[in-house]
């Protein structure tokens, strides 16, 4: 489980987080959604370390993160997968050796047993026998697959994705999704997902933060989310006339 | 300007905490290494063979005087080639080849998120990416030093036999006339310090880049200008102090 508690961000005068509180459940998907400058990525980005909150603490299983020195926070991190948004794979490493490297650095296991590891990983994401292959050689989904690998080789307790569909077709957004939900039940992982892809709202959205203007605007599910008369949330997730429709027949 | 310098002093302290995993780094370092020796081999070698054979050429014209030794003008290219030439038009070439490389390496992985997918893991990203560039080019640059050093003189005697304004005799005497040992270790000293020069600013300016593309391609230029400022800068103290 995560905890947020009181979340500021400022870079400057800007003012991105005022103070967001939230609890993310395990074995669950809990997705963080809203408009583009809301703060989605940075509220991210303050969970796992990569900004330091102006103000307000995360706690990962009730230990406060945010307190925590760079190597106090190592043992934590090596439970902590991500999905980059761009996948963020190592160009100069082939598949194998992107999904291998943490593997490399943090455990003690043998050559063999990492390659099996990484062969596993592939399997789950279907791109078995693409080890050899460069990330430059690899399409935006098939990246994202790899990105998924890289993030579940260590086991995590925790998976946190950036926007897994950005760029990608609607099948291949789905089948993404589809991979994330299964994960997430199969490890018993908490998953954080920052998305604006009202398929994935609807289809994996167990738990869902609303933010807007840094705000904390509405949190629920995506069985709640049709029936909110919050006007913003409506405005964003009922923006399309297709999302419209569909409210409509229901 | 001091804001700078503290955040490049800190960069160098997180760059030398100690690895994760001394094996991975050590592949990393031997990685750079033949990146960075082997990959400059080539235009390090063209390069000191015309300086060694224009240095010659020109001490030749300049002291072609029947009251001066003709092996006057070995002596003069050695010592010109082993404390100038060789070590800093090596290092300001390696500057633009190696720095460039570092600095646009390291700016599109923090563009990428690739330096942020290595923090997210528990990964010391400016030890795991900058400490074994600086180590292979602190030995590497030296290595190639030597290697300039002796294509330079190479190079003279090359201009001696095509050119015949002095005699390949008399420029062997002159190159083994008068040898002093500290011209070498001086050349030494500053490759080493070039070589950290290099591979430090130059990465300090890739792991702080910001933006997109054109934000790497101004860290990496930013990169070369700088270290080729610090490099004759260097050049300058260790050479008053030295010798």
């Amino acid at each position: 489980m995560i905890e947020v508690k009181d979340i500021h961000k400022t870079f400057g005068e800007n003012h991105v987080l005022k103070g967001i509180s939230a609890t993310f459940e395990q074995g669950k998907n809990n997705l963080i959604i809203g408009g583009s400058g809301s703060g989605k990525t940075t509220l991210l980005k303050c969970i796992v370390g990569l900004h330091e909150p102006t103000k307000g603490a995360v706690y990962f299983a009730n230990e406060n993160f945010t307190e925590m020195s760079f190597e106090q926070r190592v043992p934590i991190r090596t439970h902590i997968g991500m999905l980059f948004q761009n996948s963020a794979l190592f160009d100069s490493m082939t598949v194998e050796e992107n999904i291998m490297f943490p593997l490399n650095l943090f455990t003690k296991q043998t050559n063999a047993e990492k390659l099996e590891r990484a062969n596993f990983c592939l399997e789950r994401v279907n791109l078995a026998g693409k080890n050899k292959l460069y990330p430059a050689e690899l399409s935006g989904g098939m990246k994202k697959r790899v990105g998924i690998a890289r993030a579940i080789s260590m086991q995590p307790k925790y998976l946190f994705v950036d926007e897994p569909n950005s760029g990608l077709d609607p099948k291949t957004s789905i089948l993404i999704d589809d991979l994330i939900n299964e994960l997430t039940t199969e490890y018993n992982m908490t998953t954080v997902v920052v998305t604006h892809d009202m398929n994935s709202v609807m289809g994996i959205g167990d738990h869902i933060i609303f933010l807007h203007n840094g705000e904390k605007w509405w949190e629920g599910s995506n069985k709640d989310i049709a029936k909110t008369d919050n006007k913003e949330l409506n405005d964003f997730v009922f923006a399309s006339k297709f999302m419209q429709a569909a409210r409509a027949k229901l | 300007m001091f804001y700078s310098l503290g955040k490049y002093i800190l960069l160098l302290r997180l760059s030398f905490r100690r690895p994760e995993k001394f094996s991975v780094y050590w592949a990393e370092v031997m990685r750079e290494m033949v990146s960075i020796g082997l990959g400059s081999l080539g235009i390090i070698a063209i390069i000191s063979i015309f300086i060694g054979a224009a240095t010659t050429i020109q001490v030749a014209f300049q002291l072609s005087s029947p009251l001066v030794s003709a092996s006057i003008a070995g002596k003069i290219a050695r010592d010109s080639t082993i404390l100038e030439f060789s070590p800093t038009i090596s290092a300001l070439v390696l500057a633009g080849r190696v720095g460039s490389s570092i600095a646009s390496q390291i700016g599109t992985m923090r563009v990428t998120e690739q330096i942020d997918a290595l923090e997210i893991m528990g990964v010391n990203a400016p030890g795991y990416l900058i400490s074994p560039k600086i180590i292979a080019s602190m030995t590497m640059v030296p290595l190639l030093v030597i290697v300039s050093i002796c294509l330079g003189i190479g190079g003279g005697y090359l201009a001696c036999v095509l050119s015949g304004d002095i005699t390949p005799d008399d420029y062997l005497i002159g190159v083994r006339d008068g040898f002093d040992a500290l011209t070498v270790q001086v050349a030494l000293v500053k490759a080493v310090v070039f070589g950290f020069i290099i591979a430090s600013i130059c990465a300090y300016q890739g792991f702080y880049t910001s933006g997109g593309a054109l934000e790497v391609g101004q860290s990496s230029t930013r990169g070369v200008v700088y270290s080729c400022v610090m490099i004759l800068f260097a050049d300058l103290v260790i050479t008053r102090i030295m010798l």
